[in-house]
């Protein structure tokens, strides 16, 4: 899994949790918050986005609440990766702990809806297949992406515990 | 190079001299904050599974407040889940029907000067009112804290904002922090700090002060934080606790110093979708509000609820409108029976809801249907925030929601104060 390929949607900046993750659906839990995924934008996206495909996003990424709901609901819907110019930051912690592949690009902005990217997560290279480019994200640490390899914190703890 | 408020608790709770900014640091935490929605749900069987306790009963507060009073099955298991789970890890710091998450915490005195603390909810930032610095996080997270009293953060840098003179009749800590929110925008203080100083800041009651801590968020902020003068040591006396208050070096270094002038403000009203989409109440008295909500924990304080009361004092509320009010604890609420503020509100025609979360985050009664638009004393206006897709949210002081409720369309609140 470290390296992914998949079908972007393109989203612009200031992609919120609650249009992510509505608050209604806030008592249900994660699997059935991901039927709901990006409803806030547009109902029909649930129904539309398919396991594989690739989030990107502009500036601001997650911002708003602390809920793991919308992280979580976009790794439910099986979506491999988001990639956007920055996140909020309580976003970004929350991905990483679930294990969702999350990458900051400065030229996500090049990225349009429909393109086919593959993504090299050891060290953040991005081919957008569609337009024959190349851009770079910032590499996470190793430590990161060893996190994200075994699926998140809570994996990362048992292996953890496991080795003792 | 001297240190500011925030870099000292840092400092203090990752065992070291000194700490600077884009380090990144373990820390050991002095408090944990989590509520029904995001807390013992979420974090529970993962517990289990590892099989392993909480680090330290005692620093972990439980304050359930999204889903209060539960309106459906889902929602009543949700807290009966969340009381199963204080009882059987012995937490007695553990709140229902009481209040909000942030606002409980403070009452109590478990938010101290000087502490480092983590919350599980974005405006856990409402904290710093108190000097302390409080972080949020999510859900695993937090599970990582509640097992090891420990979690890593990156040494933000500081945003200074100054905030000089007088504030003029009908505008209040809420009009500052949109001012603040129209320059720096919602990404304008993404992973730092914003320290609120000045004499307008020292002159304001801890009630507002919260305001401005509690909306940092919504700038990206990691926190707010205020230093602890007076007025918060005076208030902490009562709670009978110990704590260490720390103050930022005169020569701290920041990042950035903005320096407002609250002479010149004017009464603001955030815009469908967005927080910082500001505009002057006064330019948009064309815009008519369905329902009016004065609550939340960051406009449903005793000062709220008091200045609504204010306003509202012999009026009634438009025809076509509807007024709530949930008062943020039931301290507040107590305050405000006791002192005829709560008789104020009702003989205007205001429904009274329990004191919780309420409509804010769209998950309990009082949500908005396709085309109704509600001005708000909270914190955010996202599309869908409080219900519909198809609605719209204006936030506002508890002041101008309170004139728009009598009007029926957003209001200066200017119009009703006699002076």
């Amino acid at each position: 899994m470290e390296t992914i390929r998949g079908r972007v949607w393109k989203f612009g900046d200031d992609v919120n949790t609650d249009v992510i993750a509505p608050g209604k659906y806030l008592k249900l839990p994660n699997d059935e918050m991901a039927k709901h995924v990006f409803e806030g934008i547009d109902p029909e996206l649930p129904e539309k986005i398919k396991p594989g495909d690739i989030v990107v996003g502009g500036a601001n990424f997650g911002s708003g609440s602390s809920r793991e709901s919308a992280p979580a609901a976009i790794k439910y819907a099986g979506v491999s990766a988001v990639v956007a110019v920055f996140f909020a930051r309580i976003f970004f912690r929350n991905a990483i702990n679930l294990g969702l592949p999350v990458l900051e690009c400065p030229e996500s902005d090049k990225i349009q809806q429909g393109d086919e990217l593959e993504i090299d997560l050891v060290n953040g290279t991005i081919r957008n297949l569609t337009r024959g480019e190349v851009y770079q994200a910032s590499r996470l640490p190793e430590h990161i992406q060893e996190l994200i390899k075994v699926g998140g914190l809570v994996p990362h703890l048992e292996q953890e515990l496991e080795d003792r | 190079m001297g240190l500011t408020i925030t870099e000292k608790i840092m400092a203090r709770a990752s065992g070291r001299e000194t700490v600077r900014p884009g380090e990144l640091v373990w820390v050991n935490v002095d408090m944990a904050m989590m509520q029904d929605s995001g807390g013992p749900r979420r974090i529970a069987n993962h517990l289990e599974h590892l099989n392993a306790s909480v680090w330290n009963p005692d620093n972990i507060t439980i304050v359930s407040d999204h889903f209060v009073p539960p309106s459906n099955e889902t929602e009543a298991r949700i807290q009966a889940i969340t009381r199963a789970w204080v009882k059987k890890y012995g937490i007695k710091k553990f709140h229902e029907f009481e209040g909000i998450c942030h606002i409980v915490p403070i009452e109590k005195g478990y938010v101290r000067p000087g502490i480092l603390m983590v919350g599980g909810d974005s405006h856990s930032c409402t904290g710093g009112a108190m000097g302390a610095m409080v972080v949020a996080l999510g859900s695993t997270d937090m599970l990582g804290v509640v097992v090891t009293g420990k979690t890593w953060l990156r040494v933000p840098e500081t945003i200074k904002i100054v905030w000089e003179g007088k504030l003029p009749p009908g505008t209040y800590a809420k009009d500052m922090v949109l001012a603040n929110l129209k320059q720096l925008g919602t990404a304008g203080a993404t992973y730092k700090v914003l320290e609120f100083t000045g004499d307008t800041v020292r002159n304001l009651p801890l009630d507002e002060r919260i305001i401005l801590t509690n909306m940092s968020i919504e700038m990206g902020a990691k926190t707010g934080i205020i230093e602890p003068d007076e007025t918060v040591l005076k208030y902490m006396e009562e709670k009978k606790v110990e704590f260490n208050p720390v103050y930022s070096d005169p020569d701290a270094e920041y990042s950035r110093i903005l320096v407002c002038e609250a002479e010149e403000l004017e009464p603001l009203v955030a815009c469908p979708h967005s927080p910082d989409n500001v505009a002057a109440a006064a330019s948009l008295s064309g815009v008519s509000v369905d329902q009016a909500y004065i609550g939340g924990c960051t406009g449903g304080k005793y000062h709220d609820l008091a200045t609504a009361a204010g306003i509202l004092k012999g009026q009634k509320v438009a025809a076509g409108t509807r007024l709530l009010v949930a008062p943020a604890s039931q301290k507040v609420l107590q305050r405000a029976l006791a002192d005829g503020v709560l008789e104020t509100l009702l003989n205007a025609g205001a429904t009274l809801l329990p004191p919780a979360c309420g409509p804010c985050g769209g998950l309990s009664m009082g949500v908005l249907s396709d085309g109704e638009r509600c001005i708000s004393s909270t914190n955010r206006n996202f599309r869908g925030r409080m219900g519909s897709s198809d609605s719209e949210v204006y936030l506002g002081s508890a002041a101008t929601v309170a004139a728009s409720s009598v009007t029926g369309r957003i209001t200066d609140p200017r119009e009703f104060i006699r002076s």
